[in-house]
């Protein structure tokens, strides 16, 4: 695969590979050197085949495990590396891949009693139907004593909202279990990428999370391109940036608005959706999409943008942007209830596998476009706030710069963008002699990563693996929510800032 | 320690006065879904099939050797403007599709008027039941929306109504928690198998008269998430509709505009395939 050291492991293997990389870390875990996500596919040979992508830190190349399960099983190496559970659990679902040793070895993607007859993914064929079934209720750990209350929250929750279950066990204010049921919103999106072209595809990754279109179509774009020897041209990269720091302002904008709702800070709530509306429009007048959809594909950008009135544009609100920010930061009340809530210590987000600004909020510095510069992000200057606290402070003050950085990183690009061609699909570097490809991109939540597996003759898409930043962060978010109360919940969830979509794919 | 509220009125106001009167309702540049214009069609019919084949969701079938356009399966994903070598397919800014019967949103593209599926007047036995719901609902709508699993596009300019450019509650639309105060089930996403019973089950308690209404591609057709192992292909065949808005998502403005035509506050904008300019 492009952009990743290859390493064949035999099963039995596995488990001292784990104890190799964590040994290499040794004492002071370390931002970089992390797995990232495992996945199942067809493999040479017949049958299936688990990889394991991994980051060998800043500047390097990624690493790729791959394995031959035998009798449709192989170790876990979830009690190594516990950020492998949720990966594993959604192998075994899809793929009927056995994980021996699994600490949780219970349904995940598949909801318990929704799960077809064979698993939907192992066979070529693929099934045309869900099967219509009754959902049994999830496995959970058994909590027993007086006056426990259990209170099963959702899936169709009030206001709106994505659809997902929380169960709560709880004693009065106090919470002493909490269980995120998501995957209601599992579509098998990952299933639709296969045997289309690469033009669909991108369309396809636009709707795998709206939110994040930008970010979906850019990760795969780079997937495809890394695996054809493709790369787009320095206009359509630099447009590129435009799109996805236009992205990270509006989600961000929007995250402080839902924010200061939780905080019951009505006219932040209020200012912060308005300035989110505010930026969708000039999406809308930039690009004809309020999500900047139906632009990014592989070779570039479908067509060109003009972005001579942008910096007008942004310049009508980003005084109003400036002064919220500092109004946020110096409201006593809605800091009081920030500070100290929902706190992710630094190691449990490391091994847990946090990303994006929830990693960065417990002082793990890692962002995708300085360790990993795609587009010409190599050429900004732009700062990577990292706090130390870990809380829903922390959390909220990394946004905050970031919205900063997002408009700085907008400005630096229009003072560089030449005229040029914005699509080019030639190979210009050798193409991956098996048509696969790693592509990235520091979405708005985190490190989004596409593996494209593709024909390169009929540049027909065979499989393609969505690693997504809230599938990461979902894992990681209960780990706050133990052991703190009611009250704090939804101000912990929104500093979270998770996509239900996003992580059940 | 910042005064809100007195920064709150320093802002002003900032709410459009559109749809009530003549004003922004800020989609300016916003692509709506494509029309078809099938006379720019010509040479051997059937011999072209560049848009059917492009089309990401299957939106456009190729019949008796001419394109038609499906809008409820349409995501507005503009390639096919982009691949028909004759520009049959052009760019447009129509986002109003909000329609009562569902067959409004084919079109065959042809120039002439088409007879429509429903005419603006409907069925008179029909309408009259439906004049005496509203009557009954007075001028006000309760909504209670159910993700069967969108990509969240939806649900982001759904809350996009609340914010106060659009602020949904001057037209007396709400939204409600509890589906037993609610006049109108709002579903987005194809409805995923683990979200079918839910859904069904939120419908189920709500009081009657009460209506439903698939917002988005992915509800009114499936759009290019629905089908596979875990997906059904929008709301055929598991709740009745009473109005479909197709688009991906449909923004706030077409929204609203989809709201009040349920109201009989606003005319159906599309017929036969056709949006009215």
């Amino acid at each position: 695969m492009r952009h990743c050291l290859v390493r064949e492991l035999r099963p039995q293997d596995l488990p001292s590979a784990a104890d190799a990389l964590l040994s290499a870390l040794g004492e002071h875990s370390s931002a970089h050197g992390r797995m990232q996500f495992a996945y199942a596919c067809r493999g040479d040979h017949d049958g299936l085949e688990v990889r394991y992508v991994l980051s060998q830190g800043a500047g390097q190349p990624y690493a790729l495990w791959r394995s031959r399960p035998q009798g449709h099983a192989l170790p876990s190496l979830a009690d190594k590396l516990p950020l492998l559970g949720w990966y594993e659990r959604e192998i075994s679902d899809l793929y009927g891949i056995r994980f021996d040793g699994h600490p949780e070895p219970n349904a995940l993607v598949l909801h318990e009693g929704l799960a077809p007859e064979a698993p939907p993914l192992a066979g070529v064929d693929r099934a045309g139907a869900p099967r219509r079934a009754e959902a049994l209720p999830p496995v959970v750990p058994k909590v027993i004593g007086p006056d426990i209350q259990r209170l099963p929250f959702g899936p169709v929750r009030a206001d709106i909202v994505e659809s997902a279950q929380f169960l709560f066990f709880y004693i009065g204010e106090g919470i002493l279990h909490y269980h995120p049921r998501l995957f209601y919103k599992h579509r098998g999106m990952e299933a639709r990428f296969e045997g289309v072209d690469l033009r669909t595809g991108s369309i396809l990754a636009e709707r795998v999370s709206g939110i994040d279109s930008v970010a979906h179509a850019l990760a795969y774009a780079h997937a495809v391109e890394a695996a054809l020897g493709w790369r787009a041209p320095p206009r359509a990269r630099y447009l590129r940036m435009i799109l996805a720091e236009l992205e990270r302002l509006y989600n961000h904008l929007h995250y402080l608005g839902h924010l200061s709702k939780t905080t019951t800070l009505k006219v932040g709530e209020a200012q912060g959706l308005w300035l989110e509306e505010q930026v969708k429009q000039v999406n809308a007048r930039l690009t004809g999409s309020r999500f900047l959809r139906g632009l990014i594909t592989p070779g570039g950008l479908r067509r060109d943008l003009d972005v001579g009135k942008l910096d007008a544009w942004l310049d009508v609100f980003a005084r109003d942007i400036d002064e919220y920010l500092q109004r946020l930061e110096t409201t006593r009340s809605h800091l009081d209830r920030l500070m100290t809530t929902g706190v992710l210590p630094r190691q449990v987000a490391f091994d847990q596998g946090a990303t994006g600004p929830i990693e960065r909020a417990s002082d793990l510095d890692r962002d995708l476009r300085r360790d990993h510069p795609y587009a010409n992000y190599g050429k900004m200057r732009f700062a990577v706030p990292v706090e130390v606290t870990g809380d829903a402070h922390a959390r909220s003050q990394v946004r905050m710069v970031e919205i900063r950085e997002a408009l700085a990183i907008i400005r630096q690009t229009l003072g560089r963008i030449q005229p040029g061609p914005v699509m080019r699909q030639e190979v210009l570097e050798s193409a991956d002699p098996s048509g696969e490809g790693l592509g990235w991109a520091e979405a708005v939540r985190g490190g989004l990563l596409y593996a494209v597996h593709l024909d390169a003759s009929s540049q027909k898409l065979q499989r393609v693996k969505i690693k997504d930043p809230s599938f990461s962060n979902w894992r990681v978010f209960p780990f706050t929510v133990q052991d703190s109360n009611m009250m704090d919940y939804a101000i912990n969830e929104a500093s979270f800032g998770l996509s239900v979509a996003g992580a059940d794919r | 320690m910042p005064i809100w509220t007195w920064f709150g009125l320093r802002a002003g106001r900032g709410t459009t006065p559109w749809p009530r009167a003549p004003g922004p309702d800020g989609q300016e540049g916003v692509l709506g879904l494509p029309r078809l214009d099938v006379t720019r069609c010509v040479g051997e019919p059937g011999s072209c099939t560049d848009c059917a084949a492009a089309c990401p969701s299957g939106a456009i079938r190729v019949e008796h050797g001419r394109p038609q356009l499906d809008y409820a399966r349409c995501v507005g994903c503009q390639v096919c403007t982009e691949v028909c070598p004759r520009e049959a397919f052009a760019t447009s800014e129509d986002w109003a599709f909000g329609v009562r019967d569902k067959r409004d949103l084919r079109a065959d593209g042809s120039p002439r008027d088409t007879t429509p599926a429903s005419s603006p007047g409907g069925d008179a036995a029909q309408e009259a039941e439906l004049a005496a719901q509203i009557k009954s609902f007075g001028r006000s709508l309760h909504i209670r929306h159910v993700d069967a699993g969108s990509c969240n596009g939806c649900e982001s300019e759904l809350q996009a109504l609340l914010n106060p450019f659009y602020n949904l509650h001057r037209l007396g639309i709400f939204f409600t928690p509890s589906p037993r105060f609610a006049d109108l089930l709002l579903v987005t996403g194809p409805v995923t198998e683990a979200m079918r019973e839910p859904l069904l089950r939120t419908w189920e308690a709500m009081p009657q008269p009460r209506w439903v209404m698939a917002l988005g591609t992915c509800a009114t057709g499936g759009g290019t998430n629905g089908g596979g192992y875990a997906c059904y292909q929008g709301l055929d065949g598991i709740v009745p509709v009473d109005l479909w808005l197709p688009g991906c998502p449909p923004n706030p403005a077409a929204i609203i505009e989809a709201l009040l035509v349920l109201l009989r506050r606003r005319p159906q904008r599309v017929h036969g395939g056709r949006h009215a300019s």
